[in-house]
């Protein structure tokens, strides 16, 4: 599904090499998680895949299914199949989330030469998505994130991940910000969408949203490297020892 | 030459450049008059002026253009919207092509007919209002369209009116220099809604004078007519009486040189104001919004909301004023105007002013200038949104604050559409 290989990307603005050759693969249906401590290159992982503004590849390849990713804007790598949760969802005065949520359907759906879906269709599959991510009719009418809360952010962002059907999903600290409770709702939001096929980066600091969205491997990062790779116990030795133990074994 | 001269003959130019209307009742005699005098006072505009530092105003007093493009609309603003429509075509009354002219609530007739009468409400005001307006700002072309227009309608409305009175200037010749005049006043509870829309001329000159009895309700909402080299100089004067309401919008697209005055003055408690404004240039284009909020009672509200996207060396001018007098207690006065540049070679250029004798108040003020976000504008595309598309979606979104001052969300809607369609048209 997701192939990178000696990822190596930079801040455009000042010379300074953030990821520092990444090697990273997902099968169909897998479930990884990359944890690391600040500042290890995590964030910047999923903007580099996603192809935010403002970073240089200098080395390597990401392709989604053999077809190279880094090459496309934003949008074609959306409807090549890609979906990053950001860990900060934008607010975007001015324009609805109904309006936003449908123009981005059917953009992609348009993009892969499927038939759009008009507004009945796209109304009766929105408010189905929405009911079970406990999203209200009133937070579909306002603008795109404005006014809502840390935890309806980050219900928003799965019920667009809900709505667009990628292929790839990256949750970039989806569980930053978020109580237990919250966290537990947007936990059952993305393992409704586990269905064998679609794969997951799921990337946080902490071992706890893993025991809600069971991952396949775990990989540590640190420095703009993926420093250790293995089963899920890998996240829970994280969570009793912290990442020094694991830092000094590698060095 | 002495400049002050210089400027009499300027002036004087001006006024015989416009032939003095001949055989009409007293009251307007003595209200043209009272503008000449006023006008021969103050002098025409120049560049030196203070309100008139950001734009030029001798386009709008030279020799009128005579090659501006005219712009075939597909469809007339607020065409869908069930009204009683007068059309002016090159800046006349054109009964033929207009609705009849009576309507519940309001009395509506031409201004031609009102001035030849000897008596008339009228002259309580037209030219009035402007008068008022003219301290401490002197407004030469307000003074010089009190004295010369013909044109234009004098609504007195009693009750409320079921259905806005919509005005519609068609523009036919290439070199018009119209003016215009309407005179409103709004007994008690009464309550209209104006709409004006279309390029009316080459050049266009137009005064609103709207006078709001206690609790009474004024909207306007108007569109600038699409014709890219007109040039216009628009004027509204509002007195505003106790718990009354104004409130107006503007759209303007196109247009070489748009300039808009709006003078409004709180006489009495509890009443509230709101003037706003989008607009959209591209290349060629010059707008200027000046407004002048005068708060002179008790526990008013007034509101300026303007917001300009610019492309292609294009340029926006903003100056508000917000005036409160001592009295003015409680007075909530809030003023943004917001400048989008999609590129490096267009301008923003923004006064606010903020003059208050109260100590019980608050005003706000916020200008600011910018490009399209950039996280907002990957959050849009990372979602599978085209770029150009998603730029579209954001400059619409920022002149929706704008947009959103309209009450009657036909009429919002309405306007949405027109400036959906222009930033598609002008898609990178």
């Amino acid at each position: 599904m997701l192939k990178i290989t000696n990822l190596k990307a930079s801040l455009e603005e000042e010379d300074k090499q953030i990821l520092k050759g990444i090697d990273l693969e997902i099968g169909e249906g897998e479930v990884h998680a990359i944890m690391g401590p600040n500042g290890s290159g995590k964030s910047t992982t999923s903007y580099v895949l996603s192809g935010k503004g403002g970073y240089v590849v200098d080395e390597g390849s990401a392709t989604l299914d053999g077809v190279d990713l880094l090459d496309m804007e934003p949008e074609e790598r959306a409807a090549a199949g890609l979906f990053l949760a950001f860990q900060y969802p934008v607010e975007i005065p001015g324009v609805g989330n109904m309006t936003f949520l449908r123009t981005a359907v059917n953009s992609q759906r348009k993009a892969r030469g499927e038939e759009e879906l008009n507004a009945a269709e796209f109304l009766k599959l929105v408010r189905e998505k929405a009911k079970s991510l406990k999203i209200d009719a009133d937070m579909l009418k306002r603008p795109v994130n404005v006014g809502f809360s840390g935890g309806e952010k980050k219900r928003n962002e799965i019920l667009q991940m809900a709505m667009l059907e990628p292929k790839m999903c990256i949750l970039d600290e989806t569980d930053s910000g978020l109580d237990v409770d919250a966290m537990k709702l947007v936990a059952e939001g993305v393992n409704a969408l586990r269905d064998g096929k679609r794969s997951f980066l799921v990337i946080t600091h902490y071992q706890r949203l893993l025991d809600h969205i069971k991952p396949d491997v775990v990989h540590i990062m640190s420095a703009g490297k993926i420093i250790k790779t293995g089963g899920p116990e890998l996240a829970l030795e994280v969570e009793h020892n912290g990442y020094a133990d694991l830092l000094n074994e590698v060095a | 030459m002495a400049l002050t001269e210089k400027l009499a003959d300027a002036t004087e130019a001006l006024i015989t450049a416009y032939p003095a209307p001949q055989g009409e009742g007293k009251w307007a005699t003595d209200a043209r008059s009272n503008a000449l005098a006023t006008l021969r006072e103050n002098g025409a505009p120049t560049r030196r002026d203070e309100y008139w530092k950001f734009t030029n105003p001798s386009t709008l007093i030279g020799t009128a253009s005579s090659a501006a493009i005219m712009h075939a609309e597909e469809k007339p603003v607020f065409d869908d919207i069930d009204k009683l429509l007068v059309v002016f075509v090159d800046g006349v009354y054109r009964a033929d092509l207009s609705d009849d002219l009576t309507i519940e609530g309001a009395a509506i007739e031409t201004l031609q007919d009102a001035m030849a009468k000897d008596i008339h409400w009228a002259k309580d005001v037209y030219g009035v209002l402007e008068a008022n307006g003219q301290s401490p700002v002197s407004r030469p072309l307000a003074a010089l369209n009190t004295a010369t227009a013909t044109e234009g309608l004098v609504i007195h409305v009693t009750g409320k009116v079921s259905k806005p009175v919509a005005i519609r200037y068609v523009r036919q010749n290439t070199d018009t220099d119209v003016m215009v005049h309407h005179a409103v006043k709004l007994e008690e509870g009464a309550d209209i809604t104006v709409l004006e829309n279309g390029p009316a001329a080459a050049r266009f000159n137009s005064c609103l004078e709207v006078d709001v009895a206690d609790t009474a309700s004024f909207h306007h909402a108007r569109a600038q007519g699409r014709d890219h080299e007109r040039c216009a100089a628009t004027h509204m004067f509002a007195r505003l009486g106790k718990e009354s309401s104004f409130k107006s919008f503007t759209l303007t697209v196109n247009g070489a040189l748009t300039r808009n005055e709006a003078v409004i003055e709180f006489t009495g408690d509890d009443a509230m104001a709101s003037v706003s404004g989008a607009c959209a240039g591209d290349g060629a284009f010059h707008h200027d919004d000046t407004v002048f909020i005068t708060h002179d009672a008790v526990n008013c509200e007034s509101r300026q909301v303007f917001k300009k996207v610019l492309r292609n060396g294009a340029t926006g001018v903003f100056q508000g004023k917000i005036l409160v007098q001592q009295i003015a207690q409680k007075t909530d006065g809030y003023q943004i105007a917001q400048g989008l540049l999609l590129d490096d070679d267009s301008n923003f250029l923004a006064k606010p002013e903020l003059e208050i004798y109260a100590d019980d108040v608050i005003c706000s003020h916020g200008s600011t200038v910018g490009a399209v976000d950039e996280t907002a504008l990957f959050y849009l595309t990372s979602r599978g949104v085209p770029k150009a598309e998603a730029q579209d979606m954001l400059v619409l979104a920022f002149m929706d604050e704008g947009i959103q001052e309209i009450e009657d969300e036909a009429i919002a809607d309405d306007i949405r559409e027109r400036l959906g369609a222009w930033v598609e048209r002008r898609r990178d």
